[in-house]
């Protein structure tokens, strides 16, 4: 898949959520601009972890796809995510990368952050089994 | 045993119901209660995360979880208290059925006055037959230090 924009233009779920996709200089980033379906406590306002969850999981799925130039989206196995602020009512970004590609298991790490790329949201790690 | 704490959760429970993100999936709370938390989303074209085979997106699985986790930690609590949640691990153990609601069940297994520490499943219909499995631990957010927790059982 060379269009990153395209593929997450197919899944209906990163419709939902309103993820799009951005390269720049070689580098894949995702973009959520903040909606209000994506709250998760009304009073602070924060997005829901599952939100973020979700932006993080479609980084990685989309970065391996990208990366492996696969016509066949990923499997998730398993994954684990940091929360590490509030993630506030604001545009969010996330960027993932390949930390060891096997035949056909996959650890990616990927962040999500807000204003200041320094101060990440929340962190992944995962493992993805790809399609042979 | 004051009945207090089943109060607040009764008329928490309507509002909790009405967290934008569960209502944007079409999901409803099923139960909350100091045993455990129940949610229930069903199939629905916009949960799809691969468009070729109608599987529903991992995020709608991780986030349905851990919105039941929080509720299960809400489900311990005396009074309301902001929670946030610290990690959460899932294991997806198989993809969930096209066209099939996804159940999430989750138990508070331990709680102090900061830290509480839930496990919880995603299934169809056999909570054995699980889709997902995952572990989470929530921090609470408080102010001030009323006696918060009340106990999964009292006997």
């Amino acid at each position: 898949m060379d269009d990153p924009t395209a593929l997450l233009e197919a899944i209906p779920y990163c419709r939902h959520l309103g993820v799009r996709a951005e390269v720049k200089d070689g580098v894949l980033t995702l973009i959520m601009p903040f909606a209000r379906h994506l709250i998760g406590n009304v009073t602070l306002p924060a997005l829901h972890g599952g939100v973020i969850g979700s932006l993080l999981e479609t980084a990685a799925i989309a970065q391996l796809v990208w990366e492996t130039r696969s016509v066949k989206l990923p499997k998730p196995v398993d994954i684990a995510i940091d929360y590490l602020r509030s993630g506030r009512a604001l545009e969010s970004f996330a960027r993932a990368r390949i930390a060891k590609q096997g035949r056909r298991v996959v650890n990616v790490h990927a962040e999500m952050w807000q204003e200041d790329e320094s101060k990440p949201v929340a962190a992944l790690r995962g493992h993805f089994l790809i399609a042979s | 045993m004051s009945d207090a704490p089943q109060n607040w959760l009764e008329q928490a429970f309507s509002l909790m119901e009405q967290t934008p993100y569960l209502a944007g999936l079409k999901g409803e709370l099923l139960e909350v209660s100091a045993e455990r938390a129940r949610a229930r989303v069903p199939y629905g074209p916009h949960l799809i995360g691969d468009p070729d085979t109608g599987v529903v997106h991992g995020g709608v699985v991780s986030g349905l979880l851990d919105h039941t986790s929080g509720m299960a930690v809400m489900g311990r609590l005396r009074a309301p208290v902001p929670i946030a949640t610290l990690d959460l691990r899932i294991d997806y153990m198989k993809p969930a059925v096209p066209g099939e609601a996804i159940i999430a069940e989750a138990r508070c297994l331990k709680i102090t006055h900061e830290i509480a520490f839930v496990r919880g499943v995603a299934f169809h219909r056999d909570p054995d037959d699980a889709i997902a499995l995952c572990t989470a631990a929530f921090m609470l957010i408080r102010v001030g230090s009323p006696p918060l927790i009340h106990p999964a059982r009292s006997d």
